[in-house]
């Protein structure tokens, strides 16, 4: 070992919990957050957004619409038009990533109810059920599985995309790509790919797992 | 002529889903496959345009091996028209329709205009040749369906299922369309289906396939009903052979009673039970009752030598008078089958 | 507004290498070039996994990883392992990012034509290339053509993000912007390359208007008169 570089564990082992600003342990709190907070305002949001353009038809063209133009604005360009108005925050990373996410779930809770049966539908009117009872118990549970399909693509974009904010100072595991190129060091790359692509694989996974607990038929009927 | 010779159709995993099949689908006919879901009827159409391969026996094709011959080629010579039409969502009707003939290299007018001849022939309106398919019925696709398998001139016809996906209504008139474009056209069709009862209207010859894909009866539709070959063949006919079996009786010279007739308004001095009121120009308003002169009670109606003992019986049980009125291709009343002649003819029938 | 103003009404901005013609073009000469890279491995293998069914596995598993790779580590890494010496460190990375979405809208749309079509054209003496070209890539085509316009918006993103690694392109002004506190530079920046992925974006959804036959969009349209 001596005085060589650091080998990848040891540099690991070196820099996990500096006690400082900018250890890795840090970097992925502030990952988390960055990407965590995106997903769920994305849902919270999307929700009522979706549902309004299901009862009111005309309102889905232009949702969609403007969504979808938000959609496809390169991340950076929008965190560096926003740091005028949110400076150099979390917050400048995470509206838009917000923004993204609902691009993605509004379509897919419009789809997920469209694909409740209207014999189901018209089934629970008949047997008395309140429209938001019905909406609760009854066309939200059917349209689980395609709001976590959404949520699935959501949550692995959101914690790659978060590390574009390094350009910006705020990165989460980003930072270790910009601290890599500034002293060049592979490492931190290494680190940081892995750490994100880790990430959103256990995200992916816990969703998967939630879907399979929350709509326990879906997989009853494929075992049929 | 279609020619199964011993063929069998064995999956890699040993389902067999035909059995050393062996029949003859003639020119110029339409020959039924039918039987449950799991009898190898699709199997067995498929085979012959080689959608499926054989494993083992031979099909020709007016003695051809069609084993010989290279798919494409071999299908662009056989109508295929399959259940849900499956016609091309990018293209035009008329162009859906003209497929086979650009692919056979046809000038593009003249495939268009023989498209335009058949979507009329189909009894369709022309201007639906400038539509995409979603903009038509179910029902209208599969006419188009059928135009498209025409567009070649095929002399051959495989049609898979190709009524089964419309509701009866449209079926009962695209059966009887086929049957007039047949009458035309002389065909020779293989036509599966797994409903007993288009299978006995349509077929010229109807082969019974059970499950497992071995032949349980190969007959004319008349045939099959009164001498059923086992109880596997009896059970799939169902119940009301009987009465099925009038379809293929004819009501060619059943006796007629012309003498039961009045014309509306004038006073009829003969005494029975039940008289005919027909307006001036003969055609039929109602029967009469002796013991109520005033009601007109309802009547039913065949055409002689056209419709079936069955359309003559059906006709005779819709009034309350129990006899049938015939009337020519104008409406117009020729007499009247009383039950007596009715009877006679049943009889006869029965024995024949 | 200022900033804008300052930006776009600077004559020095308009001309030489780093001006915003130049940007403009480099930004447009990578985006295509990574776009037509990754398409000619995308199409023909996604048109192939899907015409055959083999291997839809691989693409699935491919795309829902290439989701989680992060573009600046990808891009950090080529270009620590390859050098600067040429753009090839900066375009793998965008070719990689780019060909998942292609691969997938691609496999997907063809697989999921309906298998009664298929049967169809087979059934009629289409051969194999003719079923594929006449028929699933027709009908496919909206799907494909998402695939393109997703993959473009990942390329004009990341090409942005590479003027970090020292890629050219209209993201220089906002990089270099943001490192010399030279605010309208990066505002400027910022409008150009949002108002660049809107052009993309317009041009994808003329291209589908005019190759998406209208029996697939299901646009309703009114037949011409007189053309019977």
């Amino acid at each position: 070992m001596g005085d060589g570089p650091p080998t990848l564990w040891e540099w690991i082992a070196r820099n996990w919990d500096t006690g400082r600003v900018g250890s890795i342990r840090d970097l992925l709190g502030d990952h988390l957050v960055m990407s965590l907070v995106p997903i769920v305002a994305g849902l919270l949001l999307a929700l009522p957004l979706g549902l309004a353009s299901v009862r009111w038809r005309w309102l889905y063209q232009p949702t969609a619409g403007v969504f979808n133009v938000i959609y496809a604005l390169p991340s950076l360009p929008v965190f560096m038009l926003l740091i005028s108005v949110t400076g150099l925050s979390q917050l400048t990373v995470i509206i838009p990533l917000t923004f993204y996410a609902m691009a993605v779930l509004i379509p897919a809770v419009v789809d997920g109810l469209g694909a409740v049966p209207e014999h189901v539908r018209q089934s629970a009117v008949a047997m008395g059920f309140t429209p938001l009872r019905r909406l609760v118990q009854v066309e939200l549970p059917i349209a689980t599985p395609v709001v976590l399909a959404g949520l699935r693509v959501v949550a692995v974009s959101s914690i790659s995309l978060v590390s574009v904010g390094a350009l910006i100072g705020q990165g989460g595991l980003g930072m270790l790509f910009t601290r890599a190129y500034q002293n060049p060091f592979l490492p931190p790359v290494i680190v940081g790919i892995a750490l994100i692509v880790l990430l959103a694989l256990v995200a992916d996974g816990l969703l998967v797992l939630a879907q399979r607990l929350l709509t326990p038929w879906v997989r009853a009927r494929r075992a049929t | 002529m279609i020619t199964f010779d011993a063929v069998t159709k064995r999956y890699p995993d040993g389902t067999v889903a035909v059995d050393a099949l062996s029949l003859e689908a003639p020119t110029g006919e339409i020959t039924v496959f039918v039987g449950p879901s799991g009898c190898g009827k699709t199997t067995s159409l498929r085979m012959i345009n080689r959608m499926i391969d054989a494993t083992e026996g031979r099909i020709l094709l007016d003695g051809v091996p069609v084993q010989g011959i290279d798919p494409p080629t071999l299908r662009r010579g056989i109508g295929y028209v399959i259940q849900q039409a499956g016609l091309f969502p990018h293209r035009k009707i008329v162009d859906n329709i003209a497929t086979v003939p650009y692919l056979l290299g046809w000038d593009r007018k003249k495939a268009r205009s023989r498209a335009m001849e058949l979507l009329e022939r189909v009894g369709l309106d022309p201007a639906m040749g400038e539509r995409y398919p979603f903009q038509l019925s179910g029902g209208q696709q599969q006419r188009v369906g059928v135009a498209r398998a025409l567009a070649a001139d095929p002399p051959v016809l495989l049609m898979d299922e190709p009524f089964s996906a419309v509701d009866p209504i449209v079926r009962t008139s695209l059966q009887d369309e086929l049957i007039r474009l047949q009458a035309e056209l002389n065909k020779t069709i293989v036509f599966v289906t797994h409903d007993i009862d288009e299978a006995i209207k349509l077929g010229d010859r109807v082969a019974v396939l059970r499950v497992g894909g071995r032949l349980a009866q190969l007959a004319d539709p008349k045939t099959l009903l009164s001498e059923p070959a086992d109880d596997f063949v009896r059970e799939f006919l169902g119940r009301d052979r009987g009465i099925r079996r009038l379809r293929f009786v004819s009501t060619e010279g059943m006796r007629l009673r012309t003498d039961l007739t009045v014309t509306e308004g004038s006073d009829d001095p003969a005494d029975e039970p039940w008289r005919l009121v027909v307006t001036a120009d003969d055609r039929p308003l109602g029967w009469v009752s002796r013991d109520r002169p005033g009601t007109l009670e309802p009547y039913g109606t065949f055409r002689p030598g056209h419709d079936s003992m069955r359309s003559a019986l059906d006709a005779a049980l819709l009034s309350p008078s129990g006899c049938a009125v015939a009337v020519d291709g104008e409406g117009r009343v020729v007499g009247v089958a009383t039950r007596e002649a009715l009877d006679e003819a049943l009889t006869e029938a029965a024995d024949g | 507004m200022s900033w804008l103003t300052d930006f776009f009404g600077d004559p020095a901005n308009w001309s030489g290498p780093d001006g915003i013609p130049a940007r403009l073009l480099e930004h447009l000469e990578f985006s295509a070039l990574a776009l037509v890279l990754a398409m000619l491995v995308a199409v023909p293998l996604g048109l192939l996994i899907g015409h055959t069914g083999k291997g839809g596995l691989l693409v699935v598993v491919t795309a829902n990883l290439a989701r989680a790779l992060p573009t600046l580590g990808l891009l950090v890494l080529f270009v620590l392992l390859l050098g600067t010496a040429s753009i090839l460190p900066v375009i793998i990375p965008l070719v990689l990012l780019a060909v998942p979405p292609i691969l997938v809208n691609t496999f997907e749309g063809i697989r999921g034509v309906d298998p009664e079509l298929r049967d169809a054209a087979y059934g009629m003496g289409l051969t194999g290339g003719q079923v594929l070209g006449r028929v699933l890539v027709p009908v496919a085509l909206p799907l494909i053509l998402l695939g393109l316009r997703l993959s473009a918006i990942q390329v004009v993103a990341t090409t942005t993000v590479a003027a970090y690694t020292g890629l050219g392109g209209l993201g220089r002004f906002v990089i270099d912007g943001f490192a010399t506190k030279d605010y309208a530079g990066v505002v400027g920046g910022s409008v150009l390359i949002v108002l660049f992925a809107l052009v993309v974006q317009i041009v994808f959804m003329l291209v589908q208007r005019a190759t998406v036959s209208p029996g697939v969009s299901q646009r309703l349209i009114t037949p011409k008169k007189g053309r019977l």
